[in-house]
């Protein structure tokens, strides 16, 4: 339609099109895209010097490290830890499985604000859980381990919800082929059901570490927020403005807003690669 | 012969007993130190001070204007994203254009997003760095009051409608409305009497996620709200004040209506899941 | 009413749909639009019914274009190929749904909906099913609903997607013989696409055959399968044996045989191809004018007939032939025997691009 031999859209007898398709980009623009674009002016706004100082400060370098690592680290658990759980659930049956498939969902449903406060004080060194890893001279709240127990508890579902639905739809068949052509059950595993499951696992993973680089809610409690050593940036986001860094404020959010973009785009070249060598 | 059948068919079947109960024991236990004990411990510390000082921590004025305050931010972002959701999914599955996948990455963009990036951007907008000092002169204040607090709450929230909505109106397709519109229906009375009673449980879904995620926002709304208590302050924002205030028992006692309201939300939501899926299934 | 569609043209991307089709269906007939997957024939039913916009062309109904009508107004019924009932309705809102969009002006009372969804299920033969949801039905059931659902608008023109192509053998059987005879009662012009070519000749009045976008013929179910006009269709309707050779002044060359091929005088010498069904192989069991060496490979005599499959002695071809009973018995035929086959009522297609 804006070319000859160019069209936008394909006919369709279904009505309505411009309507949705115009409330749909209205609300995106103005509700998504023109408030995003205001972190790139606003970091336009500095010269690449004063960008550069920005960004390689000391206190945002160990933040760096801190939230990657953290993030990382949580993502890792879960991955291994939410791939288990969901093999459990698809695989075997026990009592009470009804009620744990459920409760996974927890963090979702949770307030980040909630979880921070009730994992603080369990983790504390004066706390159920911290009382006990203190005996054996663990530091978990107000620490980097705080962090990881709060970014693993909001990145639980991710990996969970990735796998389930994949090892459900396996074929029982082809782990029974497997078998018949004399496979035992780990070769069965790792050579046949585990490669299938692969992509989504990828994809739970990225979810959950890019979940846990924006986290915000739920680490401010148990963290401690101490400069240099447990200060994770988006935390350093909303210092700087409240502290009226606007400049400062908007080239982190905007380097962590690349970071964000580019794992959304691993998921979806994961996603694509999968389709493209399975659909 | 007859023994080597046997074998085989318990090696299809499952993993020997050790394996499998060692994988659900540390599933199980996973999940007790993740999920159950701090669910828990939610309700231990809300009561900890005893009922009366319960009732009376969620039953002050701020706590009973962090509450109001929630419900309208809900009751406002709510039927602003099912209206969302609806057009976009319908867009989305209904017709073939062009972009068509960058728009769905758009959808995820709140996911992909720091909740402090998605308050900070109306900061910028509408604060002082934006057009704040043009809507100071107009009298309008969005940034650190009400509205903005309705915005950031709708901006993490807009992709829940419309990623429940999307997929399950790919799976049922077009060809109901096909049959509607042959038969003289309008458009309108096509959406109305086909495509709405088909989707109505993913609808519902859509909305309890929606819900769940605007009522316990904390990073964006903490961003753009000004803190003020019984003005400007959420449920999810009046806990972190007592609790900074080491009022550690009434923050757990509000914290436990949200908890409740979460574990409400699970279980709703696990009914409708079912019946949300038998929509998928073609006839 | 008449359906006349002139010079359609349908691309989706790159693969073409449909290419300059040209088609007049006249009031009241029943005709079946018949060709392969991928031959075009549910487009060009989906574009009669403006379910699809043809990216050229005109479909007209009485002799008026309906280009400027949109769906709603052509007040076609249309029968998806597999149903499309709306789910959370049951057969009764189902069939009534036609009738109860309409405007406020032009629709019906309650009572006069009511009584023509009870019509509908007798002539569907549903009565007592009007409570009952689509989920609950079985095939040949929900087809019928989707029938009558789209006759409750009562349309003037019927279109069918594959109508029966989900269905059990035996129901199909029995379904289409039944639409033919409600085509007949009603007075409305149908249109149905198939896949099965014995479907569309034992029911149609027109089978109108498509290929790759293109009519190959048109034609009643004798015209097209007594005289198809070219191999697609001799090879679409039904078994045939492939022979290929070369005409030359009359005469057909297959091999050793040497049959007389009139119609070729004149032309050049060039390959042919040339059809036989397996009823019109003969089978002896000694040598004769016209009769080749074969070698029986495998005998089917399941059925009304028996089906046989043999190797010729001078190209190792197969060869397909069918024997009624009495015959086969007659004959005595055992598997691995030599016995002589002769192939009559030859179809002889020079195709266009061997020809020099």
């Amino acid at each position: 339609m804006f070319l000859p031999g160019f069209t936008f859209k394909k006919n369709s007898i279904i009505p309505g099109f411009g309507l949705t398709m115009g409330f749909t980009m209205f609300y995106l623009s103005f509700l998504v895209l023109i408030p995003l674009s205001t972190i790139f002016i606003n970091t336009a706004g500095l010269s690449l010097h004063e960008l550069w100082g920005i960004l390689t400060a000391p206190r945002l370098i160990a933040s760096y490290k801190l939230t990657f690592g953290t993030s990382l680290a949580a993502a890792a658990v879960n991955a291994v830890f939410g791939f288990i759980i969901a093999w459990v659930l698809v695989r075997y049956s026990f009592p009470g499985k009804r009620i744990i498939d459920g409760l996974v969902d927890l963090p979702f449903a949770l307030p980040t604000a909630v979880a921070g406060i009730t994992l603080t004080t369990l983790y504390a060194p004066n706390g159920l859980l911290g009382k006990f890893l203190a005996l054996f001279g663990i530091k978990a709240a107000y620490a980097p381990l705080g962090i990881v127990i709060a970014l693993t508890f909001i990145g639980l579902p991710f990996v969970v919800r990735m796998v389930q639905p994949v090892l459900a739809s396996l074929d029982k068949e082809i782990e029974e082929a497997a078998a018949s052509l004399g496979a035992n059950r780990w070769q069965t595993f790792s050579k046949v059901i585990f490669p299938e499951v692969v992509p989504a696992l990828l994809t739970g993973f990225s979810l959950a570490f890019a979940r846990a680089l924006g986290e915000y809610g739920s680490v401010v409690f148990i963290s401690g927020n101490m400069p240099m050593r447990t200060e994770i940036t988006p935390l350093l986001i909303m210092s700087k403005l409240e502290q009226y860094d606007y400049g400062g404020a908007s080239a982190v959010a905007c380097a962590l807003l690349i970071v964000s973009f580019l794992l959304l785009l691993v998921v979806n070249v994961i996603q694509w690669w999968h389709q493209r060598r399975y659909a | 012969m007859g023994k080597k059948e046997i074998s085989i068919q318990e090696n299809l079947s499952t993993e020997r007993p050790l394996v499998r109960w060692l994988l659900i024991g540390a599933a199980l236990l996973f999940l007790l130190v993740m999920l159950v004990i701090p669910l828990a411990a939610v309700f231990i510390k809300a009561f900890e001070d005893g009922v009366s000082l319960y009732l009376a921590a969620v039953t002050e004025p701020a706590a009973r204007a962090a509450i109001n305050l929630t419900l309208l931010t809900l009751l406002i972002a709510l039927p602003c994203n099912t209206i969302f959701g609806l057009a976009a999914a319908w867009a989305i599955t209904k017709y073939e254009f062009k972009g068509k996948n960058i728009l769905i990455t758009l959808l995820d963009l709140p996911f992909a997003i720091s909740p402090v990036i998605a308050g900070v951007v109306f900061v910028f907008l509408f604060g002082r760095p934006g057009l704040g000092p043009w809507l100071d002169d107009m009298g309008f204040k969005i940034v650190y009051a009400i509205p903005g607090i309705v915005l950031a709450t709708i901006f993490v929230t807009f992709p829940f409608m419309a990623r429940e909505l999307i997929p399950l109106m790919q799976a049922q397709g077009t060809v109901e409305e096909e049959a509607a519109l042959i038969l003289g229906a309008s458009g309108f009375k096509t959406f109305w009497y086909i495509t709405l009673p088909n989707i109505k449980w993913g609808v519902l879904y859509g909305a309890i996620l929606t819900s769940a995620r605007a009522i316990g926002e904390f990073g964006a709304v903490s961003v753009v709200s000004g803190h003020v208590r019984g003005l400007t302050n959420t449920v999810p924002l009046h806990v972190e004040i007592l609790y900074n205030e080491y009022h550690f028992s009434a923050a757990f006692a509000v914290a436990s209506l949200l908890t409740l309201l979460a574990v409400i939300t699970l279980l709703v939501k696990s009914f409708v899941e079912g019946k949300r899926q038998n929509d998928k299934i073609q006839i | 009413m008449s359906i006349e569609i002139a010079n359609i043209n349908k691309k989706f991307g790159a693969f073409t749909a449909l290419q300059d089709i040209n088609l007049t269906i006249p009031q009241g007939e029943l005709v079946a639009l018949l060709g392969p997957s991928g031959s075009g024939k549910t487009t060009l039913l989906r574009i009669i019914a403006g379910l699809e916009t043809p990216d050229s062309g005109q479909v007209s109904f009485n002799g008026k274009d309906i280009a400027d009508k949109s769906i709603q107004q052509r007040e076609v019924g249309f029968v998806f190929q597999h149903y499309a009932l709306f789910r959370h309705m049951n057969v009764f809102e189902n069939i009534a749904f036609g009738l109860k969009v309409r405007p406020r002006k032009v629709r019906p009372s309650k009572g006069e909906i009511e009584d023509k969804v009870q019509e509908l299920l007798r002539l569907v033969k549903l009565d007592g099913f009007a409570k009952r949801y689509p989920g609950q039905l079985s095939g040949g059931q929900r087809q019928r609903v989707a029938l009558a659902r789209a006759l409750a608008v009562e349309p003037e023109v019927l279109l069918l997607d594959e109508p029966f192509g989900a269905l059990d053998a035996q129901v199909r059987k029995e379904l289409r013989r039944w639409l033919r005879r409600l085509h007949d009662e009603l007075d409305v012009t149908s249109v149905f696409v198939t896949h099965d070519q014995e479907e569309a000749l034992d029911v149609a009045d027109h089978v109108v055959i498509l290929n790759k976008g293109q009519i190959e013929q048109l034609g009643t179910p004798e015209e097209v399968y007594e005289h198809p006009k070219n191999p697609f269709v001799y090879n679409f309707l039904g078994n045939v044996n492939l022979f290929h050779g070369r005409v030359q002044d009359g005469k057909l060359h297959i091999g050793s045989l040497e049959i007389d091929a009139p119609e070729y005088k004149d032309s050049p010498n060039a390959e042919a191809i040339s059809y036989v069904r397996p009823h019109d192989i003969e089978i002896a069991r000694n040598p004769g004018e016209g009769f080749i060496p074969a070698t029986i490979l495998f005998i089917r005599s399941v059925g009304y007939s028996v089906h046989l499959e043999l190797r010729r002695g001078d190209t190792e071809d197969f060869v397909e032939a069918e024997l009624s009973k009495e015959q086969y018995k007659e004959l005595g035929l055992k598997t691995g025997e030599k016995v002589f086959v002769k192939p009559t009522g030859l179809k002889i297609f020079v195709p266009e691009d061997y020809s020099i």
